[in-house]
């Protein structure tokens, strides 16, 4: 009982348990779009992006939030500018415009000695210094992302599901699609102290992957996904302090093994599920109408 | 003759510095229409009945919509994601705004859902997962998400490709249904005897239009050899013309 117990008598870690099990429920719900979208590689290109600006900010002594938010958003809709113009590929826009962003990071902290001690708690996630205003900012953001969403909730469903239907339905699909970006930016920005830049987007993809091998209603894989992620980060966060390894680390590593569980129960139903995600736009489907008929 | 719901004159478009896919395409869309638009791959089918829904606005001529005009769109059934995790029931209802700032449907919502559901002879299977349907049942699914917004003007694209022959009437004969409610449809197609069939009204398409009219005056070996590029005889049955293969010719 101790062993539960303990770790709540320091501040920080009452703080990095807030902040790991609501980071980890905003990124189980916002991965749900994340991945039925075939977006995963963005969350990954979005975390590696603001590093750069976060970087930039600690070398010129700008505001974090401020710096590396406008940085990482500007970066997301780089990206979509590339690859709605087809000039490249989705994937080698984010690979060539986010990872140069964090290798421009990496070379800021190498000049800049004061800031290169934060390296590893940035690459990999820290609970360390978690203070109540971190607690306070990601409560706000997901309150704020969940009233987003509900609002939206339709729309956000149909431009998931059939995008070019729902423009011609009257949906405005392109301010939808920035809000999900500006959702995705500042949930990142809010989560990157515990789960680390490298961690985050399997922080994302995790959940989700995991609750859609669990049902076929998206309302219900939303729910899921968000309880997952929670759970996730609420264990993570715990094995982190009495193992003594980085946040990030171990809230994915309890991801995964909740992922295993899953598909140990599940099987083949539950893979077959979570095959399609991230193959959404122009695939076929797995049941042809020709065989279906009865 | 009624006021048109969509008249184009003169439309044409292209691509970037591409050929062009549509080329001085002249037609009227009235409420009474029930019109195929048939021709081969890269005619300007799906670009036309873009042009028909404003997705595409076209480089040359003009597009007349009438205003306040509601239209419905069923897309192909080979770029629906069947794995994606929505309910018959969520999914004709993502067609229908919320009114009010909460996720879930109302009671009167879900009522006007399960209608449509029960008017296309699918009601009881809101529950289900989309991929559980049958093809025929798959496509009466996305007619009723577009009838949800209560449209004057239905545009289908290959509503009845790659499906086999008792799901395209099934869908032939729902359309057929829709159309004598008053409800005007437009669909495009590979499937040319199928169409005659059921549809009062043919454009060959390659590009630009090639013939437009009822079927026996649409379908004849000189119009079909200009816009496949292959000859093919027309037998006529029953009143109806049927297009086939004209054997032992070799297409260059």
């Amino acid at each position: 009982m101790n062993w539960l117990t303990e770790p709540l008598g320091f501040e920080f870690v009452r703080n990095a348990l807030v902040v790991c099990t609501v980071a980890g429920a905003l990124c189980g719900l916002l991965g749900v779009f994340v991945t039925l979208r075939g977006m995963s590689y963005i969350g990954h290109g979005l975390s590696h992006a603001i590093f750069g600006g976060a970087a930039l900010c600690a070398a010129i002594g700008v505001n974090f939030f401020v710096g590396a938010g406008i940085w990482g958003l500007a970066s997301g809709l780089a990206v979509g500018r590339v690859t709605r113009r087809r000039i490249i590929g989705a994937d080698a826009a984010i690979g060539v415009i986010t990872t140069a962003s964090f290798a421009f990071g990496i070379v800021l902290l190498g000049f800049y000695t004061r800031v290169k001690q934060s390296i590893e708690a940035t690459v990999f996630g820290s609970v360390l210094g978690v203070s109540s205003g971190d607690v306070l900012l990601i409560l706000g953001v997901t309150v704020g992302s969940v009233a987003v969403i509900v609002a939206n909730y339709r729309s956000l469903l149909f431009t998931t599901f059939d995008p070019e239907v729902a423009e011609v339905t009257g949906v405005k699909v392109a301010r939808i699609d920035a809000l999900l970006m500006l959702l995705l930016s500042v949930a990142i920005l809010s989560s990157m102290k515990v789960l680390g830049v490298t961690l985050i987007a399997a922080a994302l993809v995790l959940p989700a992957v995991v609750a859609r091998m669990l049902t076929d209603s998206f309302t219900r894989m939303l729910w899921l996904s968000s309880a997952i992620g929670a759970t996730t980060g609420f264990t993570g966060m715990f094995l982190s302090y009495h193992l003594d390894v980085a946040s990030g680390a171990t809230i994915v590593l309890t991801g995964f093994v909740v992922f295993a569980v899953v598909f140990a129960i599940t099987g083949r139903r539950g893979l077959r599920r979570a095959a399609g995600l991230d193959d959404h736009h122009g695939s076929a489907p797995d049941v042809t109408p020709l065989r279906a008929v009865r | 003759m009624s006021e048109p719901l969509v008249e184009l004159r003169h439309v044409g478009h292209r691509y970037g510095n591409g050929a062009p896919v549509l080329r001085d395409v002249d037609l009227r869309i009235g409420g009474e229409s029930m019109l195929g638009i048939v021709g081969p791959s890269g005619s300007g089918k799906t670009t036309l009945l873009r042009v028909l829904l404003g997705m595409v606005r076209p480089g040359h001529g003009h597009v007349e919509r009438r205003e306040g005009l509601r239209l419905g769109y069923v897309p192909q059934v080979e770029v629906v994601d069947w794995n994606f995790p929505v309910t018959v029931l969520e999914t004709v209802l993502m067609a229908r705004p919320a009114r009010r700032l909460r996720p879930w449907a109302t009671t009167v919502e879900k009522a006007e859902a399960e209608a449509v559901l029960e008017r296309l002879g699918i009601a009881g299977l809101g529950r289900r997962h989309i991929r559980e349907l049958s093809g025929g049942q798959q496509q009466r699914v996305f007619i009723a998400r577009a009838l949800l917004g209560q449209p004057e003007l239905l545009l289908l694209d290959e509503p009845t490709s790659g499906v086999d022959v008792r799901t395209r009437h099934e869908v032939l004969h729902l359309l057929e249904e829709l159309h004598r409610d008053g409800l005007a449809v437009v669909l495009t197609t590979h499937d040319l005897n199928g169409m005659a069939a059921h549809l009062p009204e043919l454009l060959c398409l390659n590009v630009s239009v090639q013939a437009a009219g009822p079927p026996l005056a649409v379908l004849r070996p000189d119009v079909l050899e200009r816009t496949y590029g292959a000859p093919m005889d027309v037998l006529e049955h029953a009143g109806l013309p049927f297009v086939v293969d004209r054997p032992g010719v070799r297409v260059s």
